[in-house]
């Protein structure tokens, strides 16, 4: 019988996972990782708080498996916590998701599931993989788009996809659900929430308030020709395509365009010099293993809510560096997410956008 | 599964069981009862009295049935500490800082709100309290003082008889929690010299559940638990029948088997000493070698996640426990660690083995064959 770590987080999705892998014959184990919360804050998470390592618990204790909490408050603080501010302080907005699904998920987790003696670990994941008629493992969207997660999946290779698995890509989420009830989980009703885990259910300027005041510095508001339009909050304040809360009289809406953070200005104009028709995305991660060295078509999405766009993309003479041209002009391209480009159903790779 | 953490709880002997087992359902009386159905059941808890009272060499009015360990921690504590005040003005509570949360937590309670004055006497660095160190802190304000009899994390039993004397010299209230030293230590009340002390049944093969409190006569102390008068007025509350027969049955088997108990454990507990302290680096035993519980063997591993290396033991096939273990991922070593001198970093790695009827020299083996690997395992996680 083969062993699978499966890496719970006290809500649906984690828990449908653990009881369908329980029914398939597999020997299932719970694991559930402590992270770190801002002191006082421990209760407010979204995820993995004392409330919901009770529930995950719960469910451990109804399918009859083992369970264990696994702390990683310290490494997850060093890893995701420090790379969200660091993000920041480059004038980026960095979705630290990606870093803990390679750091934390994938490594410190997977490690762990190794190290216990399993065979896998799964998650809860809307994604799928299927091994290729070469024997290499493909990753592949959920079958329910809308609720596609393979995304943030795009940093993982085929080391670490050969000890993957993602029980509930094949459902659809209603099911899931559906699912949860006929196993008597109490996750069942349990609500889905996008925040980031971290935050305390707090807007994400609050906790920089709280974590890295010095960002908030104020500075000039320009236009791209260089003209001087008003008065900034610090540049964390703002996102890429934002037009509330510029506090800079014009006939017509602006949007923020980009951020300096060398000389502190933030660049606003109108809608129309929003679009940008490429971008360079670095770090890339190709899922097979084998980088691509010529020109491809792909539908790439630039952030997790994003809806798919065709583009060109062409590897550059770097390896790890992509540039990718889009057919049409995108808005909200944004420094610090990632690009992740698909053919179909099949995740080809992904980088973090420069 | 092998099972090596008789100092979290025992399995219920068989023996134990049978003697429950007529409470349930055809004695079922409640002992308050005038008619014959009460008096059955009352019947059946004072010979539970008088086989305590033989045992710890007692009368049967100073045994009082409670619901486990904690709860008579709880009435010893509380309600000596307000009755001794009440009676002679004394304010202060002296105790160790090694003592069970029953007794820490209680007593803390008792700062905090009910104005009492307290001293936490330290240890020495194999966690004994020395009886010099109580002489050095008692006084004529001291209510009450509470040292427990063999220390449940470290395994370390306390020179009780010194300590009772220099109570008594003094003229203060002695209590003892005797909750994991009843397992294998004599428990004569007369003999030891104190005036209250604590027992749970699920430590020697008595189901999990029930305890009780010995109050020499003429205890100032006052009942926590109020009601209809059970228990000589001192614990409110219908006995729980079949659990205090099986207790009684549980103790008596105990005061007859203990030195056979003792003979079979310690050679297996000093084997595995032994064995790990060779075997593992960076590794120490915790608590008293010699004055210590016969079964218990308790270690600081430097470097590891205490709770990291239970759930790699569990998950090989072997139940232990842990000082600094936490269930929801949070752990920090326990005062005991801090207070025998360990750094941070060795008593966050932690390991108790405890030893009990059940175990055999073929399962200490397994355990040291797995064990040094997964510490090594455990040592890969470790973060500076």
């Amino acid at each position: 019988m083969k062993k699978v770590v499966v890496a719970m987080s006290g809500g649906v999705d984690s828990s449908v996972a653990a009881a369908l892998l329980k029914q398939q014959g597999f020997e299932v184990i719970g694991m559930m990782l402590r992270l770190w919360s801002e002191s006082g804050k421990e209760d407010s998470n979204r995820c993995c708080t004392p409330d919901a390592m009770a529930l995950a618990r719960r469910v451990a204790g109804i399918l009859d498996i083992p369970f264990y909490v696994i702390d990683a408050k310290g490494v997850f603080k060093d890893t995701v916590v420090q790379y969200f501010l660091d993000g920041y302080a480059r004038g980026e907005t960095p979705n630290p998701c990606l870093a803990c699904n390679r750091q934390i998920r994938w490594r410190f987790l997977l490690d762990h599931a190794l190290a216990f003696g399993a065979d896998f670990m799964a998650t809860g994941h809307y994604a799928r993989v299927v091994t290729d008629d070469r024997g290499r493992i493909q990753l592949l969207r959920a079958r329910d788009r809308s609720k596609d997660q393979s995304y943030v999946l795009h940093v993982l290779n085929q080391e670490k996809l050969t000890k993957a698995l993602f029980p509930i890509g094949d459902y659809p989420k209603p099911e899931i659900r559906q699912i949860a009830w006929s196993f008597g989980l109490p996750t069942a009703s349990r609500h889905d929430s996008q925040d980031l885990c971290f935050l305390a259910g707090d807007d994400y300027r609050n906790f920089l308030k709280r974590n890295a005041a010095g960002m908030f510095v104020p500075g000039p508001i320009v236009s791209r020709s260089g003209e001087v339009l008003g008065k900034h909050t610090g540049l964390v304040n703002y996102t890429i395509g934002q037009r509330k809360g510029l506090d800079v009289p014009s006939s017509v809406p602006l949007y923020v365009l980009g951020k300096n953070v060398s000389t502190n200005t933030l660049v606003v104009g109108e809608q129309v010099e929003l679009g940008l028709r490429e971008l360079v995305a670095y770090d890339v991660n190709w899922v097979s293993g084998e980088a691509y060295n010529e020109p491809f078509r792909a539908e790439v999405k630039i952030r997790y809510t994003a809806k798919e766009t065709v583009a060109l993309v062409t590897p550059l003479e770097i390896g790890s560096r992509v540039l990718i041209r889009f057919d049409t002009p995108q808005r909200d391209i944004t420094a610090g997410q990632a690009a992740v480009f698909y053919q179909g159903e099949v995740l080809i790779g992904g980088g973090i956008i420069s | 599964m092998i099972y090596l953490d008789h100092a979290a709880t025992t399995p219920m002997d068989k023996r134990v069981l049978d003697a429950m087992l007529p409470y349930f359902s055809d004695f079922f009386g409640n002992p308050s009862s005038v008619h014959r159905y009460g008096q059955l059941a009352e019947a059946a808890v004072d010979s539970a009295h008088e086989i305590f009272a033989s045992i710890l060499k007692c009368r049967p009015d100073e045994i009082v049935f409670t619901s486990c360990g904690s709860e008579s921690d709880n009435l010893a504590l509380r309600g000596a500490a307000l009755a001794s005040r009440e009676k002679t003005g004394a304010n202060w509570i002296l105790t160790s800082k090694t003592e069970h949360p029953a007794v820490s937590k209680t007593v803390k309670q008792l700062e905090k709100y009910y104005g009492f004055q307290v001293k936490w006497l330290d240890s020495d660095k194999d966690g004994l309290i020395k009886a010099d160190v109580v002489e050095k802190a008692i006084g004529d304000k001291t209510a009450i003082v509470s040292v427990m009899y063999a220390n449940n994390e470290i395994g370390t039993v306390n020179p009780i008889r010194d300590i009772a004397a220099i109570c008594h010299n003094h003229g203060v209230l002695f209590h003892t929690d005797a909750v994991q030293a009843a397992a294998y230590l004599p428990v004569d009340v007369a003999e030891l010299g104190v005036d209250l002390m604590s027992l749970g049944g699920h430590k020697f093969y008595g189901p999990k559940g029930i305890g009780a409190l010995y109050v020499r006569k003429g205890t100032p102390i006052f009942p926590i638990q109020t009601g209809g008068g059970q228990e000589n007025g001192l614990r409110a509350g219908t006995q729980n029948v079949p659990y205090i027969v099986g207790f009684a049955e549980a103790l008596r088997l105990v005061d007859i088997e203990r030195e056979e108990r003792a003979a079979h454990v310690k050679p297996l507990r000093d084997r595995l000493i032994g064995s790990i302290l060779e075997t593992i680096p960076d590794s120490r035993l915790t608590g008293h070698m010699e004055s210590r519980l016969p079964n218990h063997a308790s270690f600081a591993f430097k470097g590891v996640d205490g709770n990291l290396l239970l759930t790699f033991l569990d998950g090989a096939g072997f139940a232990c426990s842990s000082g600094s273990a936490c269930k929801t991922g949070n752990p920090e070593p326990s005062e005991v660690m801090y207070g025998i001198g360990l750094t941070r970093e060795w008593g966050l790695g932690s390991l108790r083995v405890t030893l009990g009827v059940g175990t055999n020299a073929r399962q200490i083996e397994s355990f040291l064959d797995a064990l040094p690997e997964l510490v090594v395992n455990a040592r890969k996680f470790a973060r500076n």
